[in-house]
């Protein structure tokens, strides 16, 4: 086949066109998917009267599987008493998801050791009492779930922010912490005893 | 008839074709350069709020973890933005007459939420989930910058995809350790490059690069 050459000619502005279309058209379509006609989290929507696109649940409903019929487990108490124990196997797992959870949402007030001196009680938060009083480590575990669930006095609750089973593990890692300050000595490996009492000296 | 070009018209015309080319590939760059910069991105772009949020006092000054606030980033798409009861939490007694934080009280009793500010923004043709990257040792800050030393939040990356895809192609120049995710402060060490190869395979980080990995 010979070329013709105008026909070339016009072949060449046809695809010029063709192709500035394709870019022109496809920037557009870009522009589309870009932002979508859907919502994401927290987004706002003109749909509904308040302006949020995400919708609060129904007074008085309850997802499928989700009614909480065991008592122990989402209130602390067994027929209104605090139990003192936890509702699953302690395990070192727990412990620590305890501590990493306490330091995330506890910490801020309770200090680290749990003597109730944060950062956010040296801004002038009202000191919470130490874990370490009598009445405190007489204190039975469900209570500390019931506090972080409910809130105590000025501690504001904690339910939208900590799942049920992570209060669990901060309530067992209170009780850690609270032994930590009165572990015996026979406890330490006896390589190590000599050095914590050179160290209190 | 006389000439109409003198013969140094031929000069002018070689030097044009010639420099034609320059001058395409300049305006090529040019635009490349500048959807790049922070002028069409924001990044390093300070977004104003209808409360000024310092995450430079919350991080650094009272040493308040992420996940205080933002309690979904361990286990979903989204890192969650806290609800203004968070924000009562302390300003229920701190700084509780403090005009700047009006907007927090009103919220509060009204329930209507605070209107802030969206900071960082991918196209939503892109599905990018917080919990894998977190939960696989990319650290907050490796993304989203120097938190914990903005007094207003900015980006600050351009959020591209070839952004991503530096750390997508080559993980271990960036991963941590898991345990160091949350530290505003973390630093990569001198052998970062040995270290992340070592996290890369410990903690089993694919190079996932395909277009499915992020647009589906």
């Amino acid at each position: 086949m010979r070329l013709n050459p105008d026909n070339f000619g016009a072949r060449l502005v046809r695809l010029a066109a063709f192709m500035a279309a394709a870019v022109l058209l496809s920037g557009c379509d870009l522009q589309d998917m870009y932002r979508q006609p859907k919502t994401e989290p927290y987004m706002s929507s003109p749909v509904f009267a308040d302006g949020t696109s995400a919708r609060p649940l129904e007074a008085d409903t309850v997802a499928r599987g989700h009614l909480r019929t065991n008592e122990v487990f989402y209130t602390g108490k067994l027929n209104g008493k605090e139990v003192d124990a936890l509702p699953f196997p302690v395990t070192k797992a727990v412990l620590l998801r305890g501590q990493g959870r306490f330091d995330i949402f506890c910490s801020p007030c309770h200090d680290r050791a749990g003597n109730g001196n944060g950062m956010i009680v040296q801004r002038g938060y009202r000191r919470p009492p130490p874990y370490h009083t009598p009445q405190m480590r007489a204190m039975a575990l469900g209570h500390f779930f019931d506090v972080i669930s409910n809130g105590f006095g000025v501690m504001p609750d904690y339910a939208a922010q900590i799942p049920v089973e992570d209060r669990w593990a901060i309530a067992a890692y209170v009780r850690t912490l609270q032994f930590s300050q009165y572990a015996p000595l026979a406890d330490v490996p006896a390589g190590e005893r000599q050095k914590l009492k050179e160290a209190a000296k | 008839m006389a000439q109409l070009f003198h013969p140094s018209a031929n000069a002018i015309a070689k030097v044009t074709i010639f420099g034609g080319a320059f001058i395409v590939a300049g305006l090529v760059w040019a635009a490349a350069e500048l959807y790049r910069s922070p002028y069409v991105t924001r990044a390093g772009d300070p977004i104003s709020q209808p409360v000024p949020f310092s995450h430079k006092h919350h991080v650094s000054d009272d040493g308040i973890d992420c996940r205080y606030c933002h309690t979904s980033v361990e286990n979903s798409s989204f890192a969650g933005l806290p609800p203004t009861k968070t924000c009562m939490n302390c300003h229920s007694i701190l700084w509780l007459d403090s005009p700047m934080l009006e907007p927090v009280r009103k919220s509060f009793q009204t329930g209507e939420p605070i209107h802030w500010t969206r900071v960082n923004y991918v196209p939503q043709f892109v599905f990018f989930n917080h919990s894998i990257h977190v939960n696989k040792g990319v650290g907050c800050t490796t993304c989203h910058g120097p938190v914990g030393e903005m007094p207003l939040t900015w980006q600050a990356e351009t959020l591209h995809m070839r952004w991503c895809l530096g750390c997508h192609e080559h993980p271990e120049k960036f991963v941590r350790p898991v345990g160091e995710v949350f530290n505003p402060d973390w630093k990569p060490p001198a052998d970062q490059l040995d270290r992340g190869r070592k996290l890369v395979e410990q903690n089993h980080i694919q190079k996932l690069n395909d277009c499915y990995t992020c647009h589906r």
